[in-house]
């Protein structure tokens, strides 16, 4: 096993930008992830793919020159949905990490903190959404609020934060009696300060690591939810682009399902390898796995 | 402490748990979710209509006995008849399971037979180029969305090629097997790269342990360290993974028995998101649950029972 040395004077973040950027596939990654983002940003502040809806040539037309990635039902362009299709599946991935990291540290930061009763009724919380399998509790709860956006966001959101919990509250209740959280109640520091002062920087590598995996597991889960019709609504999205597909194919039209299913191949490859990088880079112990 | 007292103590355990799954079904189902009434009725229904669908549910009682109900349902798998279809639901699940299963039996022990074997061999070569290769297209393969490959698939193979039946089920032992061997591929293809990954870091745990290099030292040969030593070490957090699996086996491939038309537990449970069936959303919801609660119990056991460092807690 290689030892990781992190020089006295360097931030662990410090240390991990470096290996990271040492790393030729994951810096890769990390540009892809970047021109992703900014694709997003600029597809819905409406300088690219604004007029994605208009009719562009007759309805599916094959890819070629003029059609670069041919065009649907309603002759538009399928490369521009796709664009699109990215600042639909950021917000996702965005908005379900942060729902997730930020319930799953809160919880897990206060189970380990408190302990006691308080400890028991959040393991109770997470006991029992774990034992109900993530795809039932996902669908159950996107089938409650009805299609569209925010059904996506809640129901991943809100039963992906479970994992992170545990561990945060595992590693809170390693760290709550170490000395610089005595050090910090001795000058008198609240619970509060000590938790998200002190406690929380310790563990943050964690909530890095769980972002990058659930933003790429959001991804992916939407084209389940878009095929039982629970999912994005009105706007392009990849996994509306792929259900599209199972009527599209039997008539030979198979570039949305090749387009979408490209556009999101690169992007959560990226995250993957991304989120690899950045755990070998913070925890060193789990280097290699 | 004696492993009997072990279980009941965790089946004891259970209870809450099961109670919270109701809780979060009741909620779900009888508190946020639009009135059922509503759904079967479309816009036009009179306020008596309407009523007497809640009486005909039970909705107009209080909440703590739908509740109860809820919680009858899981202990008894009484879980009454279908919106949609007026069928038991229990008889609904019985005729379901066998199809389901037809698929995700053989599909889960094929794949993990194979990603423990791939496995094996990458944990020989780590950190050589197989080792990264093999990783590298795992990763690459999870990045694909399940569907993309049920398409692909269903219309490359089955629809071009013609190799594979395009979709349908027939019951009986070799009439279903045309219909299964499709599924079982796509299993295969959308499982592989977890297992492997997760297995190829369950043998490397071990790898790196003290025992190893001790029988390095005595002049083992790598083969036998490996499958003598490694791999008997690395059996528990494999029969965890494995068991753990198996409650997801009954639910089938939910997209995959959708698609194929197949009659399974999964298309059951498609086709009642589609017709809003509550009752049989619940049913699935509750039963999926109470096995994963077991089976996870069932690896606790196996686990104190296959190592005994591990302690009764």
């Amino acid at each position: 096993m290689t030892t990781t040395t992190v020089r006295p004077n360097q931030s662990i973040w410090a240390h991990a930008a470096r290996s990271i950027y040492k790393d030729k596939l994951a810096f890769i990654s990390f540009v892809i992830v970047t021109v992703y983002m900014v694709m997003g940003i600029l597809a819905f502040t409406g300088v690219i793919a604004a007029d994605w809806s208009k009719e562009i040539g007759p309805s599916y037309s094959a890819p070629s020159a003029d059609y670069i990635f041919g065009t649907d039902i309603f002759g538009r362009s399928v490369f521009l949905k796709a664009i699109k299709g990215a600042e639909t599946a950021i917000s996702i991935g965005l908005v379900t990490a942060f729902i997730t990291v930020t319930l799953g540290s809160v919880l897990g930061l206060i189970a380990g903190y408190y302990g006691g009763k308080l400890d028991d009724f959040i393991g109770w919380i997470y006991t029992t959404i774990s034992s109900i399998p993530g795809i039932m509790l996902i669908i159950a709860i996107a089938f409650i609020i009805g299609k569209g956006l925010t059904a996506v966001y809640l129901s991943l959101g809100l039963t992906s934060w479970v994992g992170l919990c545990r561990v945060i509250r595992g590693e809170v209740i390693r760290h709550k009696d170490r000395e610089y959280v005595h050090a910090a109640s001795a000058i008198g520091g609240s619970d509060m300060r000590k938790m998200f002062r002190h406690i929380l920087p310790n563990v943050s590598h964690m909530m890095i690591i769980n972002f990058s995996l659930t933003f790429q597991m959001a991804i992916k889960s939407e084209v389940i939810l878009s095929y039982l019709g629970l999912g994005v609504q009105g706007r392009p999205s990849w996994g509306v682009m792929i259900d599209d597909a199972k009527l599209e194919l039997s008539r030979g039209v198979w570039w949305q399902l090749g387009a979408a299913t490209l556009f999101m191949f690169i992007i959560v490859l990226a995250l993957n390898i991304l989120g690899d990088a950045i755990r070998d880079a913070l925890d060193p112990k789990l280097k290699g796995k | 402490m004696n492993i009997w007292l072990y279980i009941i103590r965790k089946v004891v355990n259970m209870i809450p748990t099961l109670l919270g799954v109701c809780l979060i079904v009741f909620v779900l189902f009888n508190l946020v979710a639009p009135d059922p009434a509503l759904l079967l009725l479309g816009k036009h229904g009179t306020v008596e209509q309407i009523a007497q669908i809640h009486r005909e549910l039970g909705l107009d009682r209080p909440f703590w006995a739908q509740y109860f109900d809820i919680v009858k349902s899981a202990f008894t798998w009484d879980f009454g008849y279908s919106w949609s279809s007026k069928q038991e639901i229990w008889q609904m699940i019985k005729n379901g399971a066998f199809p389901s299963m037809a698929i995700t039996v053989p599909a889960f022990i094929l794949t993990n037979a194979i990603a423990i074997s791939i496995s094996l061999l990458v944990s020989f070569y780590r950190g050589k180029m197989l080792d990264k290769s093999v990783v590298f297209v795992c990763v690459a393969m999870m990045s694909i969305p399940g569907l993309a490959y049920i398409l692909f698939g269903q219309y490359f193979f089955a629809y071009k090629l013609g190799l594979f039946e395009i979709a349908g089920y027939e019951p009986g032992f070799p009439n279903f097997v045309p219909y299964v061997l499709l599924p079982i591929v796509l299993y295969l293809i959308m499982n592989i790269g977890p297992d492997v990954r997760y297995y190829r870091t369950a043998v490397l745990d071990e790898i790196y342990q003290d025992y190893v290099r001790t029988a390095r030292a005595k002049g083992l040969t790598e083969k036998k360290i490996l499958f003598k030593h490694v791999l008997k070490n690395a059996m528990i957090p494999i029969l965890t993974y494995l068991i753990i699996q198996i409650p997801f086996l009954v639910l089938g491939g939910i997209l995959t028995e959708s698609f194929f038309s197949i009659p399974g537990l999964g298309g059951l449970t498609i086709k009642a998101i589609n017709t809003s069936d509550f009752p049989v959303i619940k049913a699935m919801t509750i039963l999926s649950a109470v096995a994963f609660m077991v089976f996870n119990l069932l690896t606790d056991v196996l686990y104190t029972l296959v190592d005994p460092r591990a302690k009764l807690k």
